[in-house]
């Protein structure tokens, strides 16, 4: 790829201070560790992992939500510090999963695509406003009386398309999704995903897809990380990882999406146990104590995501 | 089509408030109280038959027109001192409404700025607030108001100021509380993303998604605050006689419950009438104005 990143992290994590009540020392709760991918213009990464794995943490750091504990983020090559944040708001939007909880309700759908351009452009006039809110509403699908209504007149999918008008209202580079489709309906899940993609390709936007759906993932995804326990484990573009997955996580990943073919063989692996607490990270590699593949030398020491394309954190895959 | 931006102009804000709240009858009646006593406030010297500090000193207890030995000169009878009950009602609406109004705007105002504030601030400032709230809520609200008014010494408006203090707490308990709720939901951050800052988002985005508790807060604690303000003119702290202020009648009147029942029973009932239509009108205000009540 010769196209430069739109943006990009390098060694992002985030590491939560919890508990430290009167008698008990704090913890450091490493939502987010090591971190580094490329988002280029008109390009899906996609970021998959059980819940828990820290993806909203991920979502929460790139939107600028919160500031990263250690790594960097650039954008455009120039690299985001928290006393810069607000110059580039603006280039990173995001859609959240809930479309319940992300729209004002006391404001009318016209308040809530405009308010984003009445806290960041102050010339604008009042009809140059509205008149890119109406535009933004046909977008991505709506009609135009739907811009005096009030949110909770509206159904889930209708809403989360409100909440993509909303987040494209600044003209962004970079939208991060949050789960975007996974509290919708099956079939309003692929109305939705197709105004994405489709919006994508008119505007060149990139794309930090966030879903534990991997069926979703293959619609969408150019690229795909898995992460776990708060560390990408693979890594590598959506063929490779979906036909020849390394690591052994995402082989159990995959074996658990459905295939919708009653005749196809099927090779469930079933994973025991559950996710480690971030709060006690074992020592080696975190997947370990839920791993067929585990040896002591897993668990003693932690494999690094290794590879050129196709990395992978495992020592045997 | 055409059809489709031919849409009809949607209705004014204050028009859907009036369509919304016409649906709840008591609250309409209440509405209807409450405007006929703020008219008769506002017109009271006009309005009232008599002065109504002026004794008449040969009809004293005069009892109401319908009853043996009463007249038309007093429709409603007259007190020990001989003053006429139907205008000293009538005059004591404006102390009541202007206690009311004061105190509620006082202590919410400043109650709601100290819970966004409470609910915005770093854990340390929060703790700080709650926890002087505490203190106040943990006296006896009227002790405190007449530890305050015996500080201020003893006039309406160091009363007014009083209940206004012991009544702010209640404010901001209950901002804090809804602002902390709000402030997990996603339109919040979003909002944050789109670059919002602290004041836009205490004020424009998280507020009015808190008001409709406090307006109800508000109707409750006019009452409350005519009441109290009744109580310290009781003891002595509030405003001062020959002020025909309704709590101090039904104070100065106390005596006489048995002899001449009218003297307590028409504050009384005033008082009364009053609470519950400011009561009624601000169920039907937060009926009207939270969306998610509304109907499409």
């Amino acid at each position: 790829m010769t196209q430069t990143p739109v943006m990009s992290a390098s060694h992002l994590a985030r590491h939560y201070s919890v508990g430290g009540g009167l008698f008990s020392k704090p913890q450091t709760l490493r939502a987010l560790q090591d971190m580094d991918f490329e988002l280029y213009a008109g390009k899906t990464l996609a970021v998959v992992g059980e819940s828990g794995c820290g993806k909203s943490t991920l979502a929460r750091v790139v939107t600028m939500i919160e500031e990263p504990t250690k790594g960097t983020l650039t954008l455009d090559g120039k690299p985001i510090t928290p006393a810069e944040w607000g110059a580039f708001r603006q280039a990173v939007q995001i859609v959240f999963q809930d479309p319940y909880g992300s729209l004002n309700p006391r404001q009318r759908i016209g308040q809530i695509l405009m308010e984003p351009l009445v806290i960041n452009c102050p010339k604008m006039s009042k009809q140059d406003k509205e008149a890119k809110a109406r535009q933004m509403l046909e977008m991505v699908g709506l009609r135009p009386e739907h811009f005096d209504r009030y949110p909770h007149m509206f159904s889930g999918g209708q809403r989360q398309r409100i909440a993509v008008a909303r987040a494209l209202m600044l003209d962004p580079k970079v939208l991060v999704l949050d789960e975007p489709v996974s509290a919708l309906d099956l079939s309003i899940q692929s109305s939705i995903l197709n105004l994405l993609i489709d919006l994508q390709e008119r505007l060149g936007l990139a794309y930090l897809f966030i879903s534990h759906d991997l069926s979703v993932v293959r619609h969408v995804a150019d690229d795909v990380i898995v992460m776990y326990l708060g560390r990408a484990v693979e890594k590598g573009t959506k063929d490779a990882v979906f036909d020849a997955p390394k690591h052994p996580y995402t082989q159990a990943l995959l074996s658990a999406t459905p295939i919708a073919d009653p005749e196809a063989e099927k090779h469930r692996i079933k994973l025991t146990g559950e996710l480690p607490s971030p709060l006690n990270v074992p020592v080696g590699c975190a997947f370990a104590p839920r791993c067929w593949k585990a040896t002591d030398k897993c668990r003693a020491e932690r494999p690094e995501l290794t590879g050129s394309d196709h990395l992978s954190a495992c020592y045997y895959g | 089509m055409s059809l489709a931006t031919n849409t009809p102009a949607r209705p004014s804000a204050l028009r859907e408030f009036w369509y919304y709240f016409r649906e709840n009858r008591g609250a309409v009646f209440g509405l209807i109280v409450f405007g006929a006593f703020l008219v008769i406030a506002a017109l009271a010297p006009w309005i009232a038959p008599h002065d109504p500090t002026m004794q008449y000193r040969e009809y004293t207890l005069v009892p109401p027109v319908w009853q043996e030995g009463g007249s038309w000169t007093f429709p409603l009878g007259t007190d020990p001192l001989g003053r006429d009950m139907l205008s000293r009602l009538i005059v004591g609406a404006r102390f009541s409404f202007f206690v009311g109004i004061v105190v509620v705007t006082i202590a919410s105002a400043g109650g709601i700025i100290i819970g966004l504030i409470a609910g915005f601030a770093p854990r340390w400032v929060d703790t700080l607030i709650m926890r002087l709230m505490d203190i106040v809520l943990a006296f006896p609200s009227l002790l405190l108001a007449l530890v305050l008014v015996a500080v201020l010494g003893p006039s309406l408006t160091n009363a007014m100021i009083a209940i206004a203090i012991v009544l702010q707490p209640h404010y901001v308990r209950l901002t804090r509380a809804s602002v902390m709720a709000e402030r997990q939901k996603d339109y919040v951050t979003s909002a944050r993303v789109a670059g919002a800052g602290l004041f836009r988002l205490m004020f424009v985005t998280v507020l009015p998604n808190c008001l409709a508790p406090i307006i109800v807060q508000a109707a409750l604690s006019f009452s409350t605050a005519i009441l109290d303000a009744a109580a310290l003119g009781f003891l002595g702290m509030g405003a001062q006689p020959p002020t025909p202020e309704w709590g101090t009648m039904l104070a100065e009147a106390r005596e006489f419950i048995l002899r001449a029942w009218w003297v307590v029973t028409f504050p009384g009932i005033a008082i009364l009438i009053t609470v519950l239509a400011i009561n009624l009108m601000g169920d039907g205000l937060r009926d009207a104005l939270d969306p998610k009540l509304k109907r499409s």
